[in-house]
């Protein structure tokens, strides 16, 4: 919970990390390189005095990331989005295993998601099933660039995508996050293209679709589905550090997503460990739209960043939301767009 | 070295509508005994291998056509995919057969699909400049300015018609934008340009953060 002026906000970070990066789990150039790149996101979108070493960021201890999420964080719950990369790391960079370790030991603070890959045919729907037992899923994380022998990605699209999709449904694991990455299959397309979410969302209208990194860098290309899609959001992750760096494409970016989206389909990240939530949920409340912005874009009002800080992933993950931390107003529902985004004609 | 810089600077990154030169990412350029040696990097490890090699290509290609270069050696460096690219670069082999079971066509399309974005966001940034609505007017009624410049140039790319008579209003596929359509088009060509500007912003910064030394601005 995080106060500021007299209002308090319930913090959902909708997406954190329990990794290994360190040089003993490389297991080749790709994942030395695939940390480094993290590590260059982290130093060149932080602020000085939040800026740690190298071997700081290879691996965070349990003491550490209870401290930087819970003790000076403000964050209320978080959830784990695993990212597999086996191969690129010798046990995995972040498994479902890995963090569910954890949150058993802090079962109040940490939700676990898990994760599928279509291309794991018939034997993967068996282990999803598992997994989903085992940690109770009610939400996966899916990196469309994940390298897999000689595949280097895939689409929602896909086929076998369809099937496992289906079985989110049978085994009731509601929250599907999307994270897109450089590469795919076929390589000579856009791997960045939101284009498949598209086609998902509209067939699987019961499942929601939480759109990593609000589509960046195809921006434009996420807010024109999510406009069309309701059951499509938009994980700020990546984009919100901006707010330090480049307030004013911090102020384009979260303008454009209320324009096209509304207010009730955006969530808070931090990307933790590559960012920290202190900072991050401090500058947010803070942060307005710059005044010749407006009119261009709307102003955020204390109920859009409680909304978006945590009672938005709070009603998607049925996160209890003690009464004094919720709207006095119940919140809009989603499915239409509540400011001024217009309908698409078909 | 002009004349390289020159060729080097027809060179754009696709996805951001920038030459190369500008973003800072020709870390070296030189010729010598008609020999052009030219060396590029970008802002991360794992940026996307179909841009990286069209960059490479068109270097590879600008380079060769200026006529006091008699051999050619562009090559990339830090990048994951960087020894596919360069030996396939250099051997001709088109993207496909640079990588073999991973694609399975050239980057026509997709270098069409950013030019198309590319002409959306000039199109903003001109109709932002505009004292009054662009619905209706020609090309002959837009003042001139760098920024109808810069449209011109990208519909001239896209095979758009660029005749005095021709409406501002075209989509990127050349079709007449209708005046009950503009407000909604034309916000979201606002779109495109914000999401562009910004990913050039953001990858110069990791450029900087990966090479402090690297020039570009």
């Amino acid at each position: 919970m995080y106060e500021k002026d007299g209002q308090k906000y319930f913090v959902v970070d909708s997406h954190i990390h329990f990794w290994d990066g360190r040089p003993s789990n490389q297991a080749n150039r790709y994942g030395e390189g695939f940390i480094n790149c993290f590590y260059d996101y982290h130093r060149n979108l932080s602020p000085e005095s939040e800026v740690w070493t190298l071997e700081e960021f290879w691996q965070q201890s349990e003491e550490r990331i209870l401290h930087d999420l819970f003790e000076v964080g403000y964050v209320d719950k978080a959830i784990f989005q695993p990212t597999y990369l086996t191969d690129f790391y010798v046990n995995g960079f972040n498994t479902t295993e890995q963090d569910g370790a954890l949150a058993e030991k802090h079962p109040d603070r940490f939700i676990v998601n898990g994760s599928w890959d279509p291309r794991d045919g018939e034997a993967g729907l068996d282990k999803l099933e598992a997994l989903s037992q085992r940690w109770n899923l009610r939400g996966v994380k899916l990196y469309t660039a994940e390298w897999k022998g000689d595949s280097k990605g895939w689409k929602l699209t896909d086929p076998w995508s369809y099937r496992y999709l289906e079985k989110c449904q049978e085994l009731g694991i509601r929250n599907v996050h999307i994270h897109k990455g450089p590469t795919i299959y076929p390589l000579n397309r856009d791997a960045f293209d939101v284009a498949d979410v598209d086609d998902v969302a509209s067939a699987f209208p019961s499942l929601n679709f939480i759109v990593e990194h609000v589509g960046l860098p195809r921006l434009e290309d996420f807010c024109w589905i999510a406009t069309q899609e309701p059951n499509v959001y938009g994980g700020l992750a990546v984009a919100l550090p901006f707010i330090h760096s480049r307030p004013r494409y911090f102020a384009q970016i979260i303008g454009e997503l209320l324009y096209w989206l509304d207010e009730n389909r955006i969530t808070f990240a931090s990307d933790y460990a590559i960012w920290t939530p202190k900072w991050l949920i401090e500058r947010f409340v803070d942060f307005q739209i710059p005044a010749d912005m407006i009119g261009e874009y709307a102003p955020l009002t204390v109920e859009i960043k409680k909304k978006i800080l945590g009672l938005n992933a709070a009603k998607l993950y049925d996160i209890e939301v003690p009464p004094e931390l919720a709207l006095s107003s119940a919140p809009v529902d989603s499915g239409e767009a509540v400011g001024s985004a217009p309908k698409v004609p078909a | 070295m002009s004349a390289l810089w020159d060729a080097l600077g027809t060179v754009m990154d696709p996805e951001l509508d920038q030459p190369v030169t500008e973003l800072g990412f020709v870390s070296e350029a030189v010729v010598v005994d008609g020999h052009a040696r030219v060396r590029l990097r970008l802002p991360t490890y794992f940026c996307a291998p179909n841009f990286a090699y069209l960059m490479v290509a068109d270097a590879h290609e600008a380079v060769s056509a200026l006529p006091s270069v008699t051999s050619v050696d562009v090559r990339l460096a830090d990048h994951f995919a960087a020894e596919e690219i360069n030996a396939g670069v250099a051997a001709s082999a088109g993207f496909a057969g640079s990588f073999p079971g991973e694609a399975v066509a050239e980057l026509d399309e997709l270098r069409l699909v950013f030019q198309r974005k590319a002409y959306l966001a000039s199109l903003d940034r001109l109709c932002v400049r505009l004292p009054g609505s662009p619905v209706g007017l020609t090309l002959a009624d837009v003042p001139a300015s760098p920024a109808l410049v810069s449209l011109m140039r990208r519909r001239a790319a896209l095979g758009l018609p660029c005749s005095s008579e021709s409406p501002l209003l075209l989509d990127e596929r050349g079709v007449p934008i209708t005046a009950e359509e503009a407000p909604l088009r034309l916000r979201f060509a606002r779109s495109v340009r914000v999401s562009i500007e910004g990913n050039a912003g953001f990858c110069r910064g990791l450029l900087h953060t990966r090479y402090p030394q690297a020039v570009g601005n």
